[in-house]
């Protein structure tokens, strides 16, 4: 039915009598285009301005030999701070899908969510303070029980820092910034399993657990990973979490997420670096933000691929 | 679907304890009295009986002298245990599975509620002191600065303009578009690419925007440190343009074809019909989607660190010079929290960090208020 008035009778007959429908459409297309250019914008510029970053010395480098060894190190922390902060968001992300999607009461379902979009709603850089000021000082003992009792596991190595400003701390943080956005996508997932699936489970008897691991996650499979994957993109890019909380000494590469000296990641280097004002270290910087550009860019796009392709499936 | 498999898996056709199936009928059957054994049913109060149960040994725990976190940690932990260990005696495995589960699923959403809570009641109960008439109109110049007193107008009215410059650059962008890609791209190969690439817009980490706008500004004005409020609004900008972009396309997509169709049945042009038609029927989703990537935007401080530098009086040039904005502010005031004037200091980052979260809590409020008053009415 709208196929009669799809561009091609509507715009190819008509446009030549109706300048207005070819400026109109010409203005939106550049405008879609223009999303085009700022994206390769963004490659460009950072590969230009980044390109110094690979003659620097070792005395802009943090005494690194070379630019790729200052950057690995800072992707290493960068993927471990993202992990554990994954670690914490996908059994809670499920589980407050899950509230959200099948255990609250009709009524209580949409301020649950509310509330959850609230968390969303929150500035990183309170967050920030909140880590600094309120949940570091309370990880303290934490620390100091994960090194005494498990400390023969390499992440918790020690020893305890007195502070707890350790990537411990920080990773916290991060899987709140990046709770939200996983449980929005969750909780989407969730509600789109067909009713007769589950009608069916109850039916047979199951009770609402059963029924929602026989049928619920089955479907939600897919779904639920590209949700982590793209929390993952976003923890992995967080910038301010980190910067504010972490106490930094230098950029080391270590597993130990409790003691004082930590690995440090790619978008805390920058941000604690912002007063820079030599150019080269500035193009170190850019380089840095290069690097991030790409991994967050893999990892978003195997997101997106995993959601398409459920989709697809469902 | 492989789910069906699942369906009739062997939980379903074993467990036959559970399910009360009387052999010789056929039928399924409630439990018969006098069957006790795994038919039972928990009293209704009975996650209240174990609630308060729980609260009692946190509560003796803390009395004799145990930390209250650590107290309270136990108290959840004979809440986890007890429950499912009564419905395990009166009711039967399965049940206590569930009910396992659901207990479970409740603590998620604690867990998650708890910091938030925390976190408001921290920052409005450190920065409500700090919130006077003074703190909101004076800016940070000559001894106030080394001092710490006078107040944050030069970042209020930093955010502000950079925020304001980030929309007059993203919303006729992601308006635009979201119309090329829901009106004319429709199924084309170019608007899956845009698509695509709006996505991995979505994903740019927030201190990528802010390096980009750094470099572009390099480059166009030839200086090797740029310090400009356009350069913090093309960083925001290049955040907001995808979530508008989404928001926009969205509201499109609902503006039913019906609509369309009339206009184009009277004959009115294509462009005409968008711009009187559908844009106005999608008005109110779309100043909410807008109105919710302001919000977003005006709280970010990573994609601003470089770009705007650090400033202390009020700058409304936004092609020359260092702005603050509110976040930029609290990050860069942090590392003078320590010294002599160190408690001013705290005193005036927790009462931006409120202004900040007000500002940004009554954008969602407002946005949402919006969306929901002034729905289309197209039924």
């Amino acid at each position: 039915m709208t196929a009669t008035l799809d561009e091609k009778s509507t715009d190819s007959s008509l446009s030549g009598k109706r300048p207005g429908d070819a400026i109109f459409r010409g203005t939106t297309l550049a405008a879609s285009l223009l999303v085009i250019v700022f994206l390769a914008g963004v490659a460009i510029f950072l590969a230009v301005k980044g390109a110094p970053a690979l003659d620097a010395g070792p005395e802009n480098l943090r005494d690194k030999a070379n630019v790729f060894a200052l950057v690995g190190a800072l992707l290493f922390g960068t993927v471990l701070a993202a992990a554990i902060a994954m670690i914490i968001v996908a059994p809670l992300s499920i589980g407050l899908g899950l509230v959200i999607s099948h255990y609250a009461p009709r009524r209580l379902a949409k301020p649950v969510g509310f509330l959850v979009d609230l968390l969303a709603a929150v500035p990183s850089v309170v967050f920030g303070l909140w880590g600094i000021f309120v949940l570091a000082p309370r990880m303290q003992p934490v620390h100091e029980f994960l090194v005494d009792w498990f400390g023969w596991i390499p992440l918790f190595a020690g020893p305890a820092s007195g502070t707890a400003r350790t990537l411990l701390t920080a990773s916290i943080v991060l899987a709140l910034m990046a709770l939200p956005i996983v449980t929005a996508i969750m909780r989407e997932v969730f509600s789109q399993t067909p009713r007769a699936h589950q009608e069916a489970a109850l039916a047979l008897g199951a009770t609402r657990w059963e029924m929602i691991r026989m049928t619920v996650l089955p479907y939600g499979r897919s779904g639920m990973v590209a949700a982590l994957l793209l929390g993952l993109g976003r923890a992995l890019g967080e910038t301010m979490a980190v910067a504010m909380v972490l106490s930094t000494t230098g950029v080391i590469t270590s597993w130990n997420i409790v003691s004082s000296q930590n690995s440090n990641t790619v978008a805390a280097f920058i941000a604690q670096g912002y007063k820079e004002a030599s150019p080269i270290r500035v193009a170190v910087l850019i380089f840095a933000g290069l690097a991030l550009f790409a991994l967050t860019f893999l990892v978003n796009f195997l997101g997106r691929a995993i959601a398409t392709r459920g989709t697809v499936k469902g | 679907m492989s789910d069906h498999d699942d369906l009739s898996g062997p939980d379903l056709a074993t467990s036959s304890s559970g399910v009360p199936v009387d052999v010789l009928d056929g039928d399924i059957v409630g439990p018969r009295p006098g069957d006790t054994g795994g038919q039972g049913r928990l009293p209704r109060m009975a996650a209240a009986l174990i609630g308060v149960g729980a609260v009692a040994v946190a509560g003796l725990l803390w009395l004799l002298g145990l930390g209250l976190l650590p107290a309270v940690l136990l108290g959840y932990v004979a809440f986890l245990v007890a429950f499912p260990v009564w419905s395990l005696a009166v009711e039967n495995r399965r049940k206590a599975t569930d009910r396992l589960v659901t207990v479970l699923v409740w603590t998620a959403f604690a867990l998650a509620m708890i910091p938030l809570g925390s976190l408001i009641w921290t920052v409005v109960r450190r920065g409500a002191p700090a919130i006077s008439v003074g703190f909101l109109t004076d800016d940070l110049s000559g001894r106030a600065l080394i001092e710490g007193t006078g107040g944050i107008a030069m970042a209020l009215a930093g955010t502000v303009l950079v925020t304001v410059i980030a929309a007059i650059i993203a919303i006729p962008i992601g308006v635009l578009t979201a119309v090329w890609l829901v009106e004319y791209g429709k199924g084309s190969r170019l608007a899956t690419v845009i698509t695509f690439l709006v996505d991995v817009m979505t994903g740019i980490p927030s201190i990528v925007a802010g390096l980009f706008a750094f470099a572009f500004f390099q480059v166009v004005l030839g200086a090797p440190l740029p310090r400009l409020a356009v350069g913090g609004g093309v960083a925001l900008a290049l955040l907001m343009i995808p979530t508008v972009v989404r928001a926009v396309e969205e509201m499109l997509k609902l503006v039913p074809d019906d609509l369309r169709e009339a206009s184009y049945a009277l004959g009115v042009p294509k462009w005409r019909t968008i711009v009187k038609v559908v844009l106005p029927t999608a008005v109110a989703g779309i100043v909410t989607g807008v109105t919710l990537a302001i919000a977003r935007v005006a709280g970010e401080t990573a994609p601003l660190l470089l770009i705007v530098g650090t400033a202390y009086t009020t700058n409304w040039n936004p092609f020359d010079g260092a702005v603050s904005t509110l976040p930029t502010f609290i990050y860069g005031s942090l590392n003078r929290t320590g010294g002599q004037y160190g408690a001013a200091w705290t005193d005036a980052v927790w009462g931006a960090a409120l202004v900040l979260i007000v500002i940004v809590m009554a954008l969602n409020v407002v946005a949402r208020v919006i969306g929901s008053v002034f729905a289309p009415k197209t039924k």
